[in-house]
């Protein structure tokens, strides 16, 4: 896939303090590309050096192989911006800051008036298109700032953190979107510390920690890398089983590990594939009455625990303290 | 073309948003009244107008462009909507120039309100209307100039309001307006002539009186030396300060 945006050793320091230290990658056209990092990782940082809201400490950015280091007001037209707070004019209504924002890339009024009305039907702000945005609620915000950075049709867009601080309704809305921009043909770059919106949003991610890249891949290959044994879950009716059971089935299958995971579970776990129907045979003619047994994957959360070593609770506690 | 329409709009939003709140208006139409009356109290029972006339003008301007521009740049920056200004494929130049030009003519219609209550009630001569409007809008660009300078160094719009009276308060009365320039110390002197207002204040004079104190050419030279170095000042300081 052709890259339409290639970083190359990107470094900001603020005095100090480097707050993004020599990070190279690239996002290929058509895809959602996603940064995903704690607090101070560094994702705003980029996503300000890459849209011309931070001046570059180091390191080269091209944008379809020209490079554009030095020029990215030039790079501008083709981008849109969505900061991590909607900032649109309050005292203007959703159709005013709409219009406004497209004639700041000089388009006509007349195409920019129907611009914004097709964006307020996509975003289901046609209603409220007449109300002050002061008077909207976050999640009504965020989609028309969302809106508003599409009124010129930029070929790539900037999400930073596009669902932090909305509810459950208007997120699911925003990733919809999201999905449904990205279809289009948008290319997206998009920052989050929520792993759910990253594995379901992203094409590629790149998980950030202290300024540096860890690693970049696809949900499935980080998946895959951290692999490291089949577990298989059997969920049985619960009933009192006989401790010596267990003993049997381990000396019955000497290659499985079988464990209690609770009073109804057994966790199974090979290095090698676990066929399962003797599994189920054997407690069947046990009296074990079985409902359900599933292979249990690792998920992009374990990968991302593994590689960084920062707990996903804790990224979500330091964003709720923001 | 694209440009054009960005200016145009920026103006037109900032006059919407900001300059014509009724608020906005009625301090523009109040503050040249109270001055006049001010002087009015102060003289006993009359004044003549020709001398205060200048004073009252320039003021009017100083204080609603400066007050305008300082408060809403800052306002903006806090709420993060300029933010989508410098995201726009637009030069920092044609940015400022848009952002400055509607508290220019704030300022500008400002000034008119002492001009006509001088010309109309008072009789008040204006020896050279073209000088007049010269000055008029020199001094409106050079004030709000100060304004940005000042806007741009402020984060919040408290920090904007007293950085704005500390400059202009000293102005008022280091320019010249109420002390002749010649009457102050001769170690305060050297301030005077380092302010724009000085040189803006002078032409005012000129165009009512003739009571100037500088030759008038060397004083629109001045301000237009004075303009051009606030406007890249001001440039310089936004790429160094708010594009970090």
């Amino acid at each position: 896939m052709e890259s339409i945006i290639e970083v190359k050793n990107l470094t900001k320091n603020y005095g100090k303090l480097t707050a993004v230290d020599n990070i190279s990658f690239s996002i290929n056209s058509g895809e959602i590309f996603g940064f995903l990092g704690p607090n101070a990782a560094g994702k705003t940082t980029t996503i300000n050096m890459l849209t011309g809201m931070a001046k570059i400490t180091g390191g080269k950015i091209f944008y379809k192989g020209n490079d554009i280091t030095n020029k990215i007001k030039k790079f501008q037209p083709y981008i849109g911006v969505v900061p991590d707070d909607s900032n649109l004019y309050e005292e203007l209504t959703g159709f005013e800051n709409l219009c406004f924002c497209a004639s700041l890339y000089g388009i006509l009024r007349s195409k920019r008036e129907v611009k914004a009305r097709q964006l307020l039907e996509i975003f289901q702000l046609s209603e409220a298109a007449n109300r002050r945005f002061k008077t909207y609620s976050k999640g009504m915000k965020r989609k028309l700032t969302i809106a508003a950075s599409l009124v010129h049709e930029p070929k790539i867009l900037f999400l930073d953190e596009p669902t932090t601080g909305i509810d459950v309704v208007s997120s699911r809305q925003i990733r919809n979107l999201i999905k449904k921009l990205n279809s289009d043909g948008t290319t997206i770059f998009l920052t989050t510390h929520y792993i759910e919106e990253a594995e379901r949003l992203c094409s590629r991610i790149a998980f950030i920690k202290s300024g540096k890249i860890i690693k970049i891949d696809t949900v499935n290959r980080f998946i895959e890398d951290i692999k490291e044994s089949n577990v298989v879950e059997v969920l049985f009716e619960p009933t009192h089983i006989d401790i010596t059971l267990l003993e049997k089935l381990n000396s019955i299958f000497p290659d499985l590990e079988c464990s209690f995971k609770n009073e109804n579970t057994i966790k199974v776990i090979s290095k090698g594939r676990i066929d399962i129907s003797p599994i189920v045979s054997f407690l069947s003619a046990n009296n074990i009455y079985i409902l359900e047994a599933k292979l249990i994957r690792p998920t992009l959360e374990d990968a991302f625990v593994k590689l960084t070593g920062i707990e996903m609770d804790i990224m979500k506690k330091e964003k709720e303290k923001k | 073309m694209k440009s054009l329409i960005a200016f145009w709009n920026i103006l037109l939003k900032d006059m919407k948003n900001y300059y014509l709140k009724p608020p906005n208006i009625s301090w523009g139409i109040i503050f040249p009244f109270a001055w006049m009356l001010m002087f009015f109290f102060k003289s006993g029972t009359a004044f003549k107008i020709e001398e205060i006339f200048a004073g009252i003008v320039a003021m009017s301007i100083l204080f609603g462009t400066t007050s305008m521009l300082a408060v809403t740049i800052t306002f903006e920056r806090r709420a993060r909507s300029f933010e989508r200004l410098l995201l726009a494929p637009i030069s920092t130049e044609l940015l400022v120039f848009s952002k400055i030009s509607g508290a220019v003519l704030f300022g500008i219609i400002n000034s008119f309100i002492p001009v006509l209550i001088s010309v109309l009630y008072f009789k008040s001569a204006v020896l050279n209307w073209y000088l007049l409007f010269t000055g008029i809008v020199l001094l409106s660009i050079v004030s709000t100039l100060l304004g940005l300078s000042i806007a741009v160094s402020a984060k919040e719009v408290f920090e904007a309001q007293t950085f704005s009276n500390f400059f202009r308060f000293p102005m008022i009365f280091l320019c010249g307006l109420f002390i002749p320039i010649a009457s102050l110390p001769i170690y305060i002197r050297p301030v005077s002539y380092i302010l724009p207002i000085t040189y803006g204040v002078d032409v005012l004079k000129y165009s009512i009186s003739n009571s100037n104190s500088i030759p008038v050419l060397i004083d629109i030279i001045l301000l237009i030396i004075f303009c051009v170095g606030l406007f890249y000042f001001s440039i310089f300081n936004i790429h160094k300060k708010w594009i970090v």
